[in-house]
């Protein structure tokens, strides 16, 4: 029996870190293969070795059953593998269709076929309802929609063998579902597809056979039908894993947070927000849930001084905070987890000490008159590496070798353990991986038990319920609906969020 | 008002924007690809001295240009090598070939001519009359009427370089790695192929506005005569966003300040208040558009591979 792709006793050390040791991965034609593990297990490692953007310190590869070398991405689009990176590889400024062709551009007499090229990307986009415009320039789409960017990419290329990495970390469940249709329509096509999620659900759900990653070695490999999610999360995390929350009862405190009437835009300027009124106390958790797209992004920049709101007031602690810079904000207590951890949140080329200063700079702890104190941020910064278990080779290695979920787990500590007033979540679990949300999720409970006020914005439907004390659905900008969790059904809510909700005027 | 807006005043605008946008040509060519070109000044002036010496030797203008282009490339490979291979920052690399081309400019002249000013007068490129368009009112007596080939070679290469970078694969990857190279990587772009071949168009564009100055307005290199015209290129191409049109309208806006210079100083203005206005002017534009121009977000930044 040979494979459309199979991997052999892959190692790839990254000087002391073994990212893979000794992986071994079979793909069967024509069928899903879910891949999971811990964040930095290696998953990502190993896919990027797949399709040549590293090579392996050793180990083979076949695809089709002949031994290949897949010496660079344009080895791996020519043995017909395709991939759909964790992290976007979209260049923004661009277009859709740009974006879609660069690599493998339609020609006529030298120049670029555009309008053929248009004709396809509408097509694909169409045939999997994907809902794309070709011309949009890809900076100003949603996340949700950059995602299907670069699944497009992957289908013109015509790809036989698809690499999914995390493809479902930036979608709505709506999306996903969306998603998971596409990805049927690939295999009854007859391609093959890797999956790689941190939600055993989806694995459930879409995959047919199972690969377990721990520390770089595959620990289990198993068809959907003998795998159970407990069984699966314990092989990931090596122990059992809770998959529920409990909240100690809180008393809300006074008013740290007062939305008024606010009207706002977001930076990229394609959500808005209009006449949104709420306040949050201290020690209560606030959800705001909504399909991306339906003004998070404006409610998330205006709270947090990104962009200065057009009408309306916001409040901390009772003081007015509606045109003070985002420094000044922060300067008041108020901590923030951004939707987009390699845009907004880290600087990616800066060694993990620095971001971890990020913003806490001007602290007199960590400076020595005009100077930064070394000494006092590597202490600091190793304190949160042992507190929130955050993998990492070094000190001093940039943001962008952590792994994905390391790199959220880095920006989670550095904005949690000053004691924020306010502490605005936005995706806050977003690409990490069970034993890690269980953290984080603990780590927003333990928060709200100190009196932290916490805006926690997701997709996630099931996070925001079982975290939040009082909920909003945001559709098309504004508030559909506003309470305690448990006066909504879940279908109610859903019917809010797709703008059909009673509330809606 | 005519001494503002008359026919010999845009027709020395355009004389003085020709090596303005070719040289911002020469920019976007390298600053698209991912690299920092500040050594547009040394390239122009290596490019101005190549042409003038096989000028003179060879006695036809346009083997000048011709090695003048020759001198540029290997100004460009040379950049190429340094800043893609030996990865030494692109800036340094870019001051280095300032200097270095200023210098063995100088030296050479000492050599050759034994004169380390100026070299001896050479054959130059002829200006020509374009028949038929000629007769165009106003536009043709602006451009078609006794001007530099080298003026409508660097007109047509603005629309080439407009169709390379927004219509062709190598324009759309170079877009792509200027802002992203990592995702081009992903793509499948060779991107150090690429960079190469774009620093290396850069630098022969560059030679060939050179040319423009020692064998196109005047027929001799003088030491140092590009006097921070290649800088001056780099504003343009600034000012004009990164774009071919952009940068020739941009050029054609400086060229119209410093005409402008030239018309008022025999206007009995101050002469030390009239040769600010290009430079004030250059000022005053960055101070305007800076805020709302955005380079390209990866150029000058090494590419990990
Ligand atoms: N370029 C690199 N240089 C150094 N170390 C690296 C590099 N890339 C990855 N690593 C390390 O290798 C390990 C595996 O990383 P990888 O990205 O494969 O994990 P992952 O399983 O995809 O995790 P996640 O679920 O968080 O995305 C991590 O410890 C990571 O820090
Ligand atoms: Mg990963």
């Amino acid at each position: 029996m040979n494979f459309a792709l199979e991997a052999r006793g892959i190692k790839k050390y990254f000087g002391p870190v073994k990212a893979n040791d000794d992986l071994d991965l079979r793909l069967q034609r024509a069928t899903v293969h879910a891949v999971v593990g811990e964040n930095g297990a290696g998953k990502s490692t190993l896919m990027k070795i797949l399709y040549g953007i590293y090579q392996p310190d050793s180990g083979e590869i076949f695809v089709n059953g002949e031994p290949v070398t897949i010496g660079s991405p344009d080895v791996a689009h020519r043995l017909g593998i395709g991939m759909v990176h964790q992290h976007f590889t979209l260049v923004g400024p661009l277009s859709v269709t740009e974006n879609v062709i660069l690599g493998v551009e339609p020609c006529t007499r030298g120049l670029i076929d555009y309008k053929f090229a248009e004709q396809q990307v509408r097509e694909v986009s169409n045939r999997y309802n994907l809902t794309l415009e070709p011309t949009d320039i890809v900076e100003s789409l949603p996340v949700g929609l950059q995602q299907r960017v670069e699944i497009i990419k992957v289908l013109f290329r015509e790809a036989r063998i698809i690499i999914l990495d995390e493809p479902t970390a930036a979608l709505t469940p709506a999306e996903t579902s969306d998603l998971f249709r596409i990805i049927r329509d690939l295999v009854a096509d007859g391609r093959s597809v890797v999956f790689i999620t941190h939600k055993l659900n989806e694995v459930m759900e879409i995959a047919d056979d199972i690969t377990v990653i721990r520390d770089g070695r595959s620990v289990g490999s198993l068809t959907k039908d003998a795998a159970t999610e407990k069984e699966l999360a314990r092989l990931m995390v090596g122990r059992d894993v809770m998959f529920s929350i409990s909240k100690p009862e809180v008393t809300a405190g006074e008013v740290v947070l007062n939305v008024d009437n606010l009207t706002s835009e977001s930076v990229s300027g394609d959500q808005r927000i209009e006449n949104v009124s709420f306040s949050i106390r201290a020690g209560e958790i606030f959800g705001v849930v909504g399909v991306a797209g339906n003004g998070q992004d404006a409610l998330e920049e205006a709270v947090t001084g990104l962009r200065r709101a057009t009408q309306g007031r916001i409040e901390l602690m009772g003081k007015d905070i509606t045109g003070l810079s985002t420094a000044q904000i922060r300067a008041m207590g108020v901590a923030h987890i951004p939707a987009n951890r390699t845009a907004t949140g880290l600087v990616m080329d800066f060694p993990l000490s620095d971001n971890g200063l990020l913003g806490h700079q001007y602290r007199s702890i960590f400076r020595n008159g005009p100077f930064i104190n070394r000494k006092a941020v590597n202490e600091w910064i190793n304190r949160l590496i042992k507190d929130f278990n955050i993998k990492a080779p070094s000190l001093n290695a940039p943001a962008f070798t952590l792994s994905g979920g390391n790199q959220q787990k880095l920006i989670l500590a550095r904005e949690m353990v000053h004691e924020p007033r306010l502490l605005l979540a936005v995706q806050p679990t977003r690409g990490v991986d069970i034993a890690s949300i269980e953290m984080i999720h603990k780590a927003l409970i333990e928060a709200r038990s100190r009196g932290v006020a916490i805006l926690l914005i997701s997709n996630e439907l099931d996070e925001i319920l079982s975290l939040s004390d009082r909920i909003a659905v945001v559709y098309s900008g504004r508030i559909a609906g506003i309470g305690d969790p448990a006066s909504f059904t879940v279908e109610e809510i859903g019917l809010m969020m797709a703008g059909a909700g009673k509330e809606v005027v | 008002m005519s001494r503002f807006l008359s026919i010999e005043l845009i027709r020395s605008c355009i004389r003085i924007a020709t090596p303005l946008w070719i040289g911002a040509l020469a920019g976007i060519f390298s600053e698209r690809s991912g690299v920092v070109n500040i050594a547009l000044e040394g390239m122009m002036l290596a490019g101005a001295f190549g042409g003038a010496v096989v000028s003179l030797c060879s006695g036809q203008a346009w083997i000048g240009v011709l090695a003048a282009i020759m001198t540029g490339i290997a100004c460009g490979l040379f950049h190429a090598v340094v800043s893609l291979r030996c990865r030494t920052n692109q800036v340094i690399s870019g001051v280095a070939i300032n200097m270095l081309m200023s210098g063995l400019t100088i030296f050479l002249m000492q050599i050759l001519f034994g004169n380390k000013a100026q070299s001896p007068t050479a054959p130059r490129v002829l200006e020509v009359t374009i028949p038929w368009f000629d007769k165009i009112p106003i536009i043709g007596r602006i451009i078609f009427e006794d001007v530099s080939p080298i003026t409508l070679i660097g007109l047509l290469l603005v629309v080439v370089t407009h169709i390379i970078l927004y219509y062709t694969r190598w324009g759309l990857r170079m877009r792509a790695i200027s802002e992203n190279p990592q995702a081009a990587i992903a793509a499948g772009v060779h991107v150090h192929k690429l960079q190469y071949l774009g620093v290396i168009t850069s630098g022969a564009l560059a030679g060939f506005a050179g040319s423009f100055l020692s064998i196109g307005v005047l027929d001799v290199f003088t030491k140092n005569m590009t006097a921070g015209r290649g800088f001056m290129s780099l504003a343009v191409m600034i000012f004009g966003r990164w774009k071919p049109f952009g940068s020739l309208a941009a050029s054609l806006f400086f060229g119209y300040a410093m005409a402008l210079q030239i018309s008022l100083q025999e206007w009995q203005v101050p002469p030390q208040f009239v040769e600010m206005i290009p430079y004030f002017a250059t000022l005053v534009v960055l101070a305007f558009v800076s805020g709302k121009v955005r380079p390209p977000a990866a150029t000058g930044k090494l590419i990990d591979r």
